[in-house]
């Protein structure tokens, strides 16, 4: 059976050869798969691996840029950045997660609902990102800390930059800053690329508006890293950019003036440049610390604020919506001038009310105000006077006059929060409430109630087109250099009193837009609102201020909350009796000064009863310090066309 | 069985120092110093325990490798079944002596090292195997009733094997003991069997998996599916090879290895620091060391008259040829990562003792290459 002859032994011998000489060709066809793998990968490949293994290698931690400043138009800082010292965890680097929590609780007052979201933040994210213990430390806190540096392995003591705001003032205006949350990262694009821990973005007003450029560039430092996560050597540190600064047309001290005269009433300000659009001052009261809202707020002083009735955190100057009240009077007269219903002189006799179907329709005088021109008619502001003119005009040459001059549409693209109000009219009805318009709500319409919604900004608005001539302006609240083309023209025909040039013409040729049809209805109207603020009689009389640099011209409104019960208007109720959410909004809207106009303003007093006692001695107020700081405000900036 | 032979008195010291390969021997040494030089860099560009370890193992087991080369053909021929069950044992004893790590039973404990018997039992077998074709004629090759013993002798220790569990050295034991069988003349329809018996017996034998096994073979066929977990191997390893370029990153500049991204950088993944480091043109460079050994040991086969000799050095030659392309396939993420060291390369003392003593037996082949075995 074992039998090997040498015979055998050389079939076996070839047949081991031939097997093995197709071994050898599979072995070469093997290599050659190897071979085309390598050159597939180190040659073909190579540089998308490169790029892999830099990836691998290089961890870069991100830095918080310094946020942009906010100035004022002195350029004073109404928004900056103040140094914070804070602590920062490494996860990776402690040896006990456990352990540091246990530590810090002993040196400083962290609450244990505070840890336990800490906790719950470190799971979710890499070991080796930063977490902020606490961004707010106070020095001797952070001195403790780093005196006990040496037993709280992980722990990092960081000096960093945080958003200081100097005064309330401007809270609404300015906004606030706050951690960015999910909603942010989901809805700002620009935030994407930008996912530091600690950073802030703006989450209302001009913070929220300008955050893409007022955030800055996000620097970061380079670290070359093993597969653990640990820093083998820094490569390289780019500190970032600071973000942009910006300067607003705002006068920090007429703003801290205005929240002062406000105190805690609910009420805004608006004053505005009326040649150039600029917003002098927009306030919102009350107000709140925007401060509080930087390190995250507290849950009291949040609950506090939304609490509270006045609604501190709502800025009323451009969100605040409000029937017109009588202030739309000098509209609806200009309406019916422009639109040639009623000549100056014409009269209405007022008895106090009129009856329209069997409706009544009061004159807020209970005995009426025997026979009204349009002179006295806004002057005294009567509602019969404008029910009549109102019957004439129709509330869709109404509508359309007030659009023009600036109601029913947002003033500033500033605000996200900014809302557009409502002029009603025939086809707004029709298609938003999805009746008939009744020729008793274009009554109410006259006087500024029924449908009409504004906010405070846009009666501002509306007053400095009518208080510079009848010329649409572009209100800004970011500080503009460019040149100004209405300064220039009324430069000009300062300049050039004896030039007879036809309006037209001049408006043609300095890309002007003009309201008005005939510009002298316009100075009827601001006439007429001399009378009711200067002559006796008028609404505000006793507001006027008698030193001709700051006389100025006015008128008042009351927008109702509810209507009068008859027996309360038998009773003669006074709006000091009502309760107060049942008192009427008081408003009040002026140019001045009278001789060469300058600034328009729009005061709102919430639940301020008429607008002849709470809004306007607010306004006289106001426009004296406005006045009193206008040949400084002039001079700071050198802006063409200022001797006018 | 034992009678003294007069050809073998007739070669002196002379005549065998002359007969040695020379061209095998420096090769070997030239990828041995190769390995130190990748060692030192897996250790940092420090002589640390794994370069120290290493440069001491290497020079040992390849000095036996030159003292076993003296050995004569006829006393591997004739000890060879001793050899098996000799290592047969060995497995046997990890079963039950064995010392456990990271989850597999593979070592015995010696004073001097760790043994792992399985990679003794990759040559155990081929040996064992050499033999026994060598001596059945070749007309009963394909008869059933000798198909038997080589069955059991290659199933047994491969079954112990996956047991520890340890599939890659498992597969490399029975490729070992296949490539004897397929060179003896078995047929190819016996191959083609018993490929179909293991496919029909693959869902009981993946049953028997461990999960990280399962999930490595899943892991291959798409490795992106899970890059942190299980593919993580194979995508480290690809980008550290690929990121070499045609020259590499420069000796100890590996980022890869040196920033502790790949994974078994001193045993399997040996080759991928190496082509970090050397690029396309270090890779060709041991490609072409490894091709030159198993060319050497194929003419040491051809040279050899005995067919036991032409059976072992083929058998050996083809193995560690499967050796180095298995563990290259694995590193370059053509094959599904199993453990599987690159011979010579990697860090391992088994491995490296297992592999000298192949090579020393061929060496001798090629010694006493005209003496009959019997």
């Amino acid at each position: 059976m074992f039998d090997t002859g040498s015979g055998n032994t050389v079939i076996k011998s070839k047949l081991i050869s031939r097997r093995m000489f197709l071994l050898t060709i599979s072995k070469a066809v093997v290599v050659v798969g190897v071979l085309g793998r390598l050159i597939s990968l180190q040659i073909n490949e190579s540089s998308k691996y490169k790029t892999l293994s830099d990836k691998n290698r290089f961890r870069e931690w991100k830095l918080a840029p310094e946020r942009g400043v906010i100035k004022d138009y002195f350029n004073n800082e109404i928004a900056s950045n103040k140094q914070v010292y804070q602590i920062h965890l490494i996860p990776e680097n402690t040896q006990s997660i456990e352990e540091i929590f246990f530590r810090l609780k002993t040196i400083l007052n962290i609450s244990d609902k505070k840890i336990f979201s800490l906790k719950k933040k470190i799971a979710k994210q890499k070991p080796w990102e930063p977490i902020i213990i606490s961004d707010n430390l106070n020095w001797s806190e952070f001195s403790r800390i780093n005196l006990f540096l040496h037993e709280l392995q992980g722990v990092e003591p960081i000096v960093s930059v945080a958003r200081v705001y100097k005064d309330n003032s401007s809270a609404h205006v300015l906004g606030y800053v706050s951690q960015v949350s999910a909603k942010d990262l989901k809805n700002k694009k620009y935030l994407k690329e930008m996912s530091v821990p600690g950073m802030a973005v703006g989450k209302t007003g001009l913070e929220r508006r300008l955050d893409e450029q007022i955030i800055g560039e996000v620097g970061f430092q380079r670290y070359e890293v093993n597969a653990f996560g640990k820093r083998i050597k820094q490569i390289k540190v780019d500190p970032g950019k600071a973000g942009r600064n910006f300067k607003t047309t705002l006068d920090l001290e007429v703003q801290k003036y205005v929240a002062e005269v406000l105190g805690d009433k609910a009420a805004s300000v608006c004053v505005m440049d009326i040649y150039n659009g600029d917003i002098v001052s927009l306030v919102s009261s009350p107000s709140y610390d925007p401060n509080a809202f930087v390190h995250g707020v507290e849950q009291d002083y949040w609950n506090n604020l939304i609490n509270n009735k006045r609604k501190p955190l709502t800025n009323k100057a451009v969100s605040g919506l409000y029937p017109p009240g009588s202030t739309i009077k000098t509209i609806v007269a200009l309406s019916a001038l422009e639109n040639k219903i009623i000549r100056p002189l014409d009269t209405v006799r007022c008895k106090g009310k009129i009856e329209l179907f069997g409706e009544k329709f009061h004159c807020w005088k209970k005995k009426g105000h025997g026979i009204m021109n349009m002179r006295n008619g806004i002057k005294r502001s009567c509602d019969v006077y404008f029910y009549e003119v109102a019957r004439r005009l129709g509330v869709d040459r109404l509508s359309e006059t007030a659009k023009k001059f600036g109601l029913g549409k947002k003033v500033l693209q500033d605000f996200f929060e900014e809302r557009s109000g409502v002029v009603p009219n025939t086809t707004w009805k029709k298609k938003y409430i999805g009746q008939n318009w009744y020729l008793g709500e274009t009554l109410h319409s006259g006087i500024g109630q029924g449908y009409f919604q504004s906010t405070p900004i846009q009666l501002c608005l509306m007053t400095a087109q009518i208080a510079n001539g009848g010329f649409e302006i572009k209100p800004r609240i970011l500080f503009d250099k460019t040149k100004n083309n209405l300064k220039d023209y009324l430069k000009f025909k300062n300049e050039n009193p004896g030039e007879p040039l036809p309006t037209d013409l001049l408006v043609s040729n300095f890309d002007l837009k003009p309201l008005f049809k005939n510009q002298e209805n316009i100075k009827i109207i601001k006439d007429a609102m001399y009378s009711s603020s200067n002559e006796p009689g008028g609404t505000s009389y006793r507001s006027r201020l008698e030193d001709k640099r700051f006389t100025f011209a006015g008128k008042t409104g009351s927008s109702q909350i509810r209507k009068f019960t008859e027996a309360q208007r038998e009773a003669e109720v006074k709006q000091e009796q009502l309760k107060y959410e049942n008192r009427d909004h008081a408003l009040f809207i002026a140019f001045a000064p009278v001789s060469d106009p300058k600034y328009a303003i729009s005061v709102i007093v919430e639940h301020g009863g008429t607008g002849s006692k709470a809004a306007a001695p607010i306004a006289k107020k106001v426009i004296k310090k406005v006045l009193e700081r206008h040949s400084l405000r002039q001079s700071i900036n050198n802006l063409p066309g200022d001797s006018i | 069985m034992f009678q003294p032979r007069s050809i073998q008195s007739s070669l002196s010291f002379r005549d065998k120092l002359f007969s040695l390969d020379y061209v095998l021997i420096v090769s070997i040494l030239i990828l041995g110093i190769t390995s130190m030089f990748a060692m030192y860099s897996t250790d940092g560009g420090e002589f640390k325990y794994h370069t120290e370890s290493h440069i001491l193992r290497f020079f040992v087991f390849f000095f036996m490798f030159l003292i076993l080369s003296f050995v004569q053909i006829r006393f591997w021929h004739d000890t060879s079944y001793l050899i098996y069950f000799a290592f047969l044992i060995l497995l046997i004893g990890v079963k039950y002596f064995g010392l456990t790590s990271s989850g597999s039973q593979r070592w015995l404990n010696f004073y001097f090292m760790n043994l792992q018997p399985s990679e003794l039992m990759k040559i155990g077998l081929i040996l064992f195997l050499a033999k026994y074709y060598h001596r059945i004629p070749i007309e009963s090759v394909n008869r059933l009733k000798f198909l038997f013993l080589p069955i059991f002798v290659l199933i047994f220790p491969v079954l112990l094997v996956v047991m520890q569990p340890d599939l890659g050295t498992s597969i490399l034991i029975a490729a070992g003991g296949l490539v004897v069988a397929w060179l003896a003349g078995v047929r190819v329809k016996f191959f083609a069997y018993s490929i179909l018996i293991f496919i029909a017996l693959l869902p009981i034998a993946i049953s028997f998996l461990k999960p990280y096994q399962k999930s490595r073979i899943l892991t291959f066929l798409n490795p992106e599916k899970d890059p942190l977990g299980a593919g993580y191997q194979i995508i480290q390893s690809k980008i550290a090879i690929g990121s070499g370029g045609l020259f590499g990153k420069g000796f100890l500049n590996g980022s890869q290895s040196y920033l502790d991204y790949l994974p078994e950088k001193h045993t399997d993944f040996i080759f991928t620091l190496f082509s970090e480091e050397f690029g396309f043109a270090g890779s060709i460079f041991i490609l072409l060391l490894y091709a030159l050994i198993v060319s050497r040991i194929v003419r040491i086969g051809n040279m050899t008259r005995s067919n036991f000799g032409k059976l072992y050095c083929y058998s050996f030659a083809t193995a560690f040829f499967i050796y180095v392309v298995v563990n290259m396939g694995m590193v370059l993420g053509l094959l599904p990562i199993v453990g599987s060291p690159l011979p010579i390369m990697s860090y391992g003392g088994s491995s490296m003792m297992a592999i000298m003593l192949g090579l020393g037996i061929a060496m001798s082949c090629k010694i006493y290459k005209d003496t009959p075995v019997n």
